[in-house]
């Protein structure tokens, strides 16, 4: 089946995109992208701490992933649209994750200011993604100013919650026409199996991969139930029923009593 | 000369440009970004961009994120 994920000018197949972070050590994260195939990583942008020369993360990501940076720590869309530039001059890439967030208990986005960077940043040639909380309004505001694709939370990020936004995401699957994909919050394999059975284009998982036991097992269970979802989503979900509908024949049964009229 | 590198100010010595200084550093220049009074400086002209008293420099790369 071709079954093909298209953003940006590139044709992904895997539909598990995965953020780099809390991994205990790079190496391991490095088995896990190769492992469960991982054809999208996000990375962040921080100021270099030139009194120490640590291991870069670039070393251990797959030449042939796509890399999308993220604006994390910008309050504002102007620094996020300095990030995005920050990360664009790096020479990787010119995929973006547009991440604005004031408010640090829930780490929930400012839709607004994201609007804005995207607007700017779409302009600019930039593939953007916005991280955004899901909202009909927002969203095609999004998509007019040049998004790529849409990326509601499940829940808030880090969390494992799960798809908490489950009515408000479905309503974006049908109303969205750009790729909506889930990024936040998903705990477990069936939460991003939910998310594909949903009609989700994708869904973006860092910490239950990342903190895992054997993060390189877990991300191999998150990219099969991905696919799982996706293939039950493409083949069509049947309708449920509040009533049993026997799936065995109702004839024919080795019982007098409803078999005498034959 | 004091400049400005990463919002710490930093006395540096023998440094003309920006390339003396990541050079000095021996950070990887593939692997860096750098930004100079606010305006980012492509790797092919971190030589030519002469440093003045209290410059600011961010220097900045890619790390684990989500």
């Amino acid at each position: 089946m071709s079954d093909h994920l298209n953003i940006g000018g590139k044709a992904i197949i895997n539909r598990l995109f995965i953020g780099t972070g809390k991994y205990a050590d790079y190496a391991v994260m490095e088995r896990a992208l190769k492992e469960a195939r991982i054809e999208v990583a996000t990375v962040a942008l921080r100021r270099v701490d030139i009194s120490a020369s640590g291991e870069n993360i670039l070393d251990y990501i797959p030449k042939d992933i796509i890399i999308m940076p993220n604006t994390s720590g910008a309050r504002t869309a102007d620094e996020a649209i300095r990030m995005a530039r920050l990360a664009r001059a790096g020479g990787l890439t010119n995929w973006i994750k547009i991440e604005v967030i004031q408010d640090n208990k829930y780490l929930l986005p400012d839709n607004l200011e994201t609007v804005k960077a995207t607007e700017v940043l779409a302009k600019e040639g930039f593939v953007v993604l916005p991280y955004m909380s899901p909202d009909l309004s927002m969203a095609r505001r999004l998509v007019d100013a040049g998004a790529s694709a849409i990326m509601p939370l499940g829940s808030p990020i880090g969390s494992n919650r799960g798809v908490k936004t489950r009515e408000l995401v479905e309503i974006l699957v049908r109303e969205i026409r750009v790729p909506v994909i889930v990024d936040a919050g998903l705990g477990s394999p069936s939460d991003a199996c939910e998310c594909m059975e949903m009609g989700c284009a994708a869904v973006l998982v860092n910490t239950a991969i990342a903190v895992a036991e054997d993060p390189v097992g877990m991300a191999k269970a998150f990219a099969s139930a991905v696919w799982a979802g996706r293939l039950a989503y493409v083949s069509g979900l049947p309708a449920s029923s509040a009533k049993a509908n026997a799936s065995s024949p109702l004839t024919g049964f080795l019982r007098d009593d409803v078999n005498k009229s034959a | 000369m004091n400049i400005n590198i990463n919002g710490k100010q930093v006395e540096v010595e023998g440094v003309k440009n920006i390339f003396d200084v990541v050079n000095k550093r021996a950070l990887a220049p593939e692997k860096i970004v750098v930004e100079h009074n606010h305006c980012i400086i492509s790797r092919e002209d971190w030589h030519k961009v002469a440093l003045r008293e209290n410059d600011n420099l961010e220097i900045v790369s890619f790390v684990g994120g989500g």
